[in-house]
């Protein structure tokens, strides 16, 4: 596998690369605080926000079909909010009978349904940028700033690295799986994608015995790993070098920016 | 698409951003912050130089278990999810640890979950779904006495508890926000959930049973060490939180505005001088925040009692 394969950061010379990734973690915070606080139906501060979205993106030159893809995840997450739609009282818009049941359709659940889709739909955005723009081990360093124990910071760290490891050993029991299962082609429609081979039950099982000798995998491998490191000098102590002090051309990106955001919060308040 | 194949299928419990309240968030914040902290403090002897890199790739491990999927029908597949599996291979506190390091990197990496909302999903998938089934798997063991049935019910029984404790926390969470009501919530939520946790249960009995036969030392710790009693309860003290938060998100017609009438919130809220449109109140403003700041203090205060009598305990059979 390959490290691209998992890796959300894309490379480009942008403005939104260069900003410091301390900077870029408080504002995409910042980004996600004030989408949640906006009220609902107060359509003209959720215009103006993605239009700052937008405007992210596109300086970020990632590409707006890129986020924009990469946010389509949180769609499917809608399916919890819509039930919303019912139970807001307010206006009936639309009346219908499920199994016995009188729903209907309000006004004021129909304008927090689409409220909530926005935020969630603008803040996925900018997470999107935020971790395309920046390296992983930067993302780590800021959240060492914004005060993460040092430890979970680590682990992190040895997470990132070693995914890519694991998940290449996991890729290896699923292909060895699939060599060793026949595909069978009952149905007539030719629908051939029915692996031999036992119940759901025995079908779990079995995934169950290689999530066992993963674990045992990688445990084995940690212990090598721990041993490489001490031969090259570990003492508990991960050193690096110092980060990059603040620039002030970072904090001339992020003032207007926080502006921007704070001035939403008040076109919010007032088109109520 | 490759992406596809090595990103797990995504998993109605990540919660994205904009789906909780700014208030929620923020209390689910303070209460996985509250979990962690505990976690590393515990663990802190036990964490040395070598726990770093091994707790590393086994986060990894979770991680990449999670690609392992198997056929159910039409189309679907299941994975592991992991949080139950984790306590029972590393114990309670290095699962949390390990959950979180997971839930957190999905986030980042995939969007698997928000970063607002990630206090959230770190406290449901790793340390209530951590704690619970930790707790259900201790007292399988101390039932069966060192019988091999102790290993496999209370495995399956970790782990379909904790996806279904996770997923009824989740429900609490999205209805004190306002997202979805609590009596369509927290059916769908677990209904959906009571049928994934079969599947967890099988894949993690299947682990464990393969751990056993091949290297039986790496489950002994568990089985040995005492205070199975305490786990227990512990889980039982968790779960409890959880299901008796419920009524108090419970809504009809906003479950926020009667816990804060019955709390005597809302005629504060209403006599607010900042409120700008009377009858409308500002998300994360006044009468919502209060109540479910209420309820969070609430939850804290168990979550915190209990951490305290757990330490106090430990420090006192050490001693």
């Amino acid at each position: 596998m390959h490290i691209h394969a998992l890796d959300a950061y894309h490379h480009r010379t942008s403005l939104v690369h260069s900003l410091d990734g301390r900077v870029k973690l408080a504002l995409a915070l910042l980004f996600i605080i004030s989408a949640a606080v906006i009220p609902d139906g107060a359509w003209p501060a959720y215009v103006l926000l993605a239009a700052l979205a937008l405007g992210v993106t596109v300086a970020s030159q990632l590409g707006v079909g890129f986020v924009q893809r990469r946010a389509a995840v949180v769609l499917s997450f809608a399916l919890a909010a819509v039930t919303v739609v019912f139970s807001t009282p307010g206006r009936s818009l639309l009346a219908m009978r499920v199994l016995g049941q009188q729903l209907a359709v309000t006004d004021a659940g129909l304008v927090r349904f689409v409220s909530i889709l926005l935020k969630s739909w603008l803040s996925v955005q900018m997470a999107v940028v935020l971790t395309a723009s920046t390296h992983f081990p930067t993302l780590l360093r800021a959240m060492r700033s914004l005060r993460v124990p040092r430890i979970l910071v680590a682990i992190a760290g040895f997470a990132y690295r070693y995914i890519f490891v694991i998940g290449d050993e996991a890729l290896r029991l699923t292909r060895a799986r699939a060599a060793r299962s026949g595909f069978l082609s009952l149905s007539k429609e030719g629908a051939s994608d029915r692996r031999g081979g036992g119940s759901v039950f025995w079908r779990a099982w079995v995934t169950g015995g290689m999530v066992g000798s993963l674990f045992l995998r990688s445990i084995e491998r940690s212990e090598r790993i721990y041993d490489a490191m001490l031969a090259r000098g570990y003492d508990g102590e991960v050193r690096s070098l110092r980060p990059p002090i603040l620039q002030a051309r970072d904090v001339l990106i992020a003032l207007p920016f926080v502006l921007v955001l704070v001035a939403i919060q008040f076109v919010a308040r007032l088109s109520w | 698409m490759l992406l596809n194949t090595v990103n797990p299928a995504p998993n109605p419990m990540h919660i994205p951003d904009g789906f909780l309240g700014l208030a929620v968030s923020l209390v689910c914040w303070i209460l996985a912050a509250l979990g962690v902290g505990m976690a590393l403090w515990r663990s802190r002897e036990a964490m040395g130089e070598r726990q770093v890199p091994l707790m590393g790739v086994l986060a990894a491990f979770i991680f990449a278990a999670q690609m392992l999927n198997f056929t159910v029908a039409g189309g679907t597949s299941g994975h592991l999810i992991g949080g139950a599996l984790a306590a029972i291979l590393l114990g309670p506190w290095a699962g949390i640890l390990t959950m979180t390091t997971v839930v957190a990197i999905q986030a980042l990496l995939f969007q698997d979950g928000g970063l607002l909302v990630m206090g959230a999903n770190i406290l449901n998938m790793g340390i209530i779904a951590t704690l619970v089934g930790y707790g259900l798997y201790r007292a399988a063991l101390a039932v069966a006495r060192g019988r091999r049935w102790g290993l496999f019910v209370g495995g399956f029984a970790a782990a379909w508890a904790s996806v279904v404790i996770a997923s009824v926390a989740c429900a609490v969470q999205l209805a004190f926000s306002g997202t979805s009501p609590l009596g369509l919530a927290l059916p769908a939520m677990v209904g959906v959930h009571v049928l994934i946790g079969t599947g967890e249960g099988l894949i993690t009995v299947g682990a464990l049973a393969f751990v056993a036969g091949v290297r039986r030392d790496l489950l002994e710790p568990a089985e040995a060490a005492t205070g199975s009693l305490r786990w227990a309860s512990v889980g039982l003290v968790v779960a409890l939180a959880v299901v008796l938060l419920a009524p108090l998100a419970s809504p009809h017609p906003d479950g926020l505005e009667r816990v804060a009438e019955d709390a005597g919130f809302i005629e504060v809220a209403k006599d607010a001088p900042y409120e700008i449109i009377p009858d409308y109140v500002l998300p994360g403003i006044p009468n919502e925040a209060l109540a479910t700041i209420a309820a969070g203090i609430v939850g804290t205060l168990i979550v915190a009692g209990v951490a305290f009598a757990v330490a106090r305990l430990r420090r006192q059979t050490a001693s």
